[in-house]
């Protein structure tokens, strides 16, 4: 699901109440009792994140300088795995896809979301059937959706060069050739997700004040001088928002190449995480695996960070 | 909502305003159908063609014969009961897992003051930074040999389970809502003589209804949408989820059956968007303004 932009961890501090003076001799022992108290409430998610999120972070930092086999004790190798992992020809290729991928969804993945939430905001009839219609792609299995669209994409049968011969147009390799499935990819990617972006941005457009319309068209500002100077300034915060989290979605692309085309034709949609993967589970080298986790996780903390600070700072300074 | 928007109530009452927005209504709705519906609806009547029409070109727009041996063949082709319980199970306990563990947890932060809360806090949200699928491989690692007990919990529901619990998206939000309740309700049960577990039981849960219906959802379509996860911890077929039995059969299976299947994966998510959709639609709007 799409996470909203809602993450806002400015954290609401109680205010203190005065507290009544405990009962003579005991305090120390009730004190402790809370405590106790508190952590039996806490123990149980404490111990999930505990295991599941702060341990496999040192983890993979540890692996990252280890010979790591299942079964067996770790050696330290020092910047062994770093280096090997850069050397693999496929390294170059799975950074570039990755980050033409983002640039591509950033570019597509946005642009028409925006434009979509735009006309939407402008309707003012069906407006249930459009948002439901919009964001019914986004609740179908991402598996199936990848399957689906490998099947349009099919260079015989397929839906894609149907409609293209239909309209008479050449037809195209779409997902199987080299130049086009990193673009076919991101189609896919875009048709199943822009729903949830057009929706966030709709409520971002509904906010906006109506009197700014009005005032800018007195002042006799055409239709497109009033979405430049009064709808993109007013919602800028949640495109700021809605971009980063994108970027940090699409860079952990997996499921689509994997499903529709393997990483192939020629690695052409290897990406990142697909590389982890076949580190890992196909190569058996979970050291490299992990100095790439490691390389990811750098990169995508950097973009998190950026986005933390922003909804930490708020709207406010809008 | 009539609040002004882009065009001027005065420029859509005009003749040619009025030209133009239907126009541009009926582009959309157009577009809409061709982008979102259609697609679906090739999906759905894919499978009730026959293989030989669904290989042929031009393909036709509505199947000549309908057959519904794609649905049937799937479900018992590909043990789809099977794979949709394991599905099930796994999206159940992921989401009673996260409820009794996030809450308390986010109760205790809120509400009761533990010792080091302010730093377990800092930890959790830290997690928000490093995005899940980062991490997947060293959880992997984890999951396989548990620190200290030794045990694996590869191929057990369990390995979804708990791993959802570290949702520190989830954990914040309850956190949040229950920092916004009143105290003094709180304060006079507590007068009165109720305990903890009481007041969250009591008070607390059934003031939150509207927050822990969105953390159920986003905990539901979480797991009933994850694949690389799955498909790393369950390398036992009889035990895969849905998503990923799907793939691995998608090889060597008629292309009707596996379209079948895709429906029927498809349905039990889409029902439940259509059910509640006023309820999601306006959490993930809600969510936008309230920055």
């Amino acid at each position: 699901m799409t996470r909203t932009a809602t993450r806002n961890p400015v954290e609401t501090t109680a205010v203190r109440q005065v507290e009544a003076p405990p009962p003579v001799g005991g305090r120390g022992r009730r004190r402790l009792l809370d405590q106790a108290r508190a952590y039996a409430f806490l123990i149980g998610g404490l111990i999930c994140f505990a295991l599941f999120s702060w341990y496999p972070a040192i983890r993979a930092v540890v692996i990252a300088f280890q010979k790591y086999t299942p079964g067996s004790s770790p050696e330290w190798v020092g910047t062994a795995n770093f280096t090997r992992v850069w050397h693999d020809p496929e390294f170059t290729a799975a950074w570039r896809n990755t980050l033409v991928f983002t640039l591509l969804a950033l570019l597509i993945g946005f642009a028409i979301p925006f434009v979509l939430a735009l006309v939407l905001n402008e309707l003012r009839h069906w407006k249930a059937f459009f948002r439901v219609v919009v964001y019914l792609p986004v609740m179908i299995p991402p598996v199936v959706t990848a399957l689906l669209w490998k099947w349009f994409y099919d260079p015989g049968a397929g839906l894609a060069n149907e409609t293209l011969r239909f309209l008479h147009l050449p037809t195209s390799n779409w997902s199987n050739g080299t130049d086009t499935a990193l673009i076919s990819l991101v189609i896919v990617a875009t048709w199943a997700n822009l729903g949830g972006t057009v929706l966030i941005y709709l409520a971002a457009l509904q906010s906006i004040p109506g009197e700014l319309y009005e005032a800018a068209e007195l002042d006799g500002a055409s239709l497109l001088q009033r979405v430049r100077h009064v709808t993109i300034p007013q919602t800028r915060f949640v495109i700021l928002m809605l971009m980063l989290l994108q970027i940090i979605a699409t860079m952990q692309v997996f499921t689509e190449p994997f499903v529709i085309t393997g990483g192939g034709p020629e690695s052409a949609t290897v990406t990142v995480l697909y590389l982890i993967y076949k580190y890992a589970f196909l190569y058996n080298d979970f050291g490299g695996a992990c100095a790439l986790s490691v390389m990811l996780l750098v990169l995508l903390g950097a973009f998190s960070a950026v986005y933390l600070r922003l909804t930490r700072s708020g709207e406010d300074d809008l | 909502m009539s609040t002004r928007t882009l065009l001027s109530p005065a420029a859509l009452a005009r003749p040619r305003g009025r030209a133009v927005y239907w126009t541009v209504f009926t582009g959309v709705v157009v577009l809409f159908a061709l982008a979102f519906l259609f697609p679906v609806y090739w999906m759905v009547t894919g499978a009730m063609k026959s293989p030989d029409e669904i290989a042929q070109t031009p393909p036709t727009i509505i199947p000549k014969h309908w057959h519904l041996s794609g649905y049937t063949d799937a479900w018992d082709l590909m043990q789809l009961p099977e794979h949709l319980w394991n599905t099930v199970v796994q999206a159940a306990g992921a989401w009673a897992f996260q409820l009794v563990l996030c809450t308390a947890a986010a109760y205790a932060l809120s509400k009761l003051k533990p010792a080091f809360g302010k730093l377990i806090l800092g930890g959790i949200l830290a997690t928000l930074m490093v995005p899940a699928q980062a991490l997947v491989v060293p959880k992997y690692l984890t999951v396989a040999d548990l620190p200290l007990i030794h045990t694996s919990l590869l191929n057990d529901p369990l390995g979804i389970w708990l791993p959802a619990v570290a949702n520190a998206f989830n954990l914040y939000l309850l956190k949040r809502f229950f920092d916004q309740l009143p105290r003094d309700v709180m304060e006079a049960a507590e007068i009165d003589g109720a305990g903890k577990l009481r007041i969250l039981w009591s008070i607390v849960l059934p003031m939150s209804r509207p927050v822990l219906g969105v953390v159920s959802i986003f905990a539901l379509v979480a797991v009933w949408q994850d694949f690389l996860w799955p498909l790393m911890v369950f390398s036992d077929t009889d035990k895969q989820p849905i998503s990923v039995a799907l793939v691995q059969l998608s090889q060597n299976i008629q292309l009707t059956v596996l379209i079948a299947a895709m429906v029927i994966a498809s349905i039990p998510m889409v029902a439940m968007f259509l059910v509640f959709q006023r309820h999601i639609i306006a959490g993930i709007s809600a969510g936008s303004t309230k920055g």
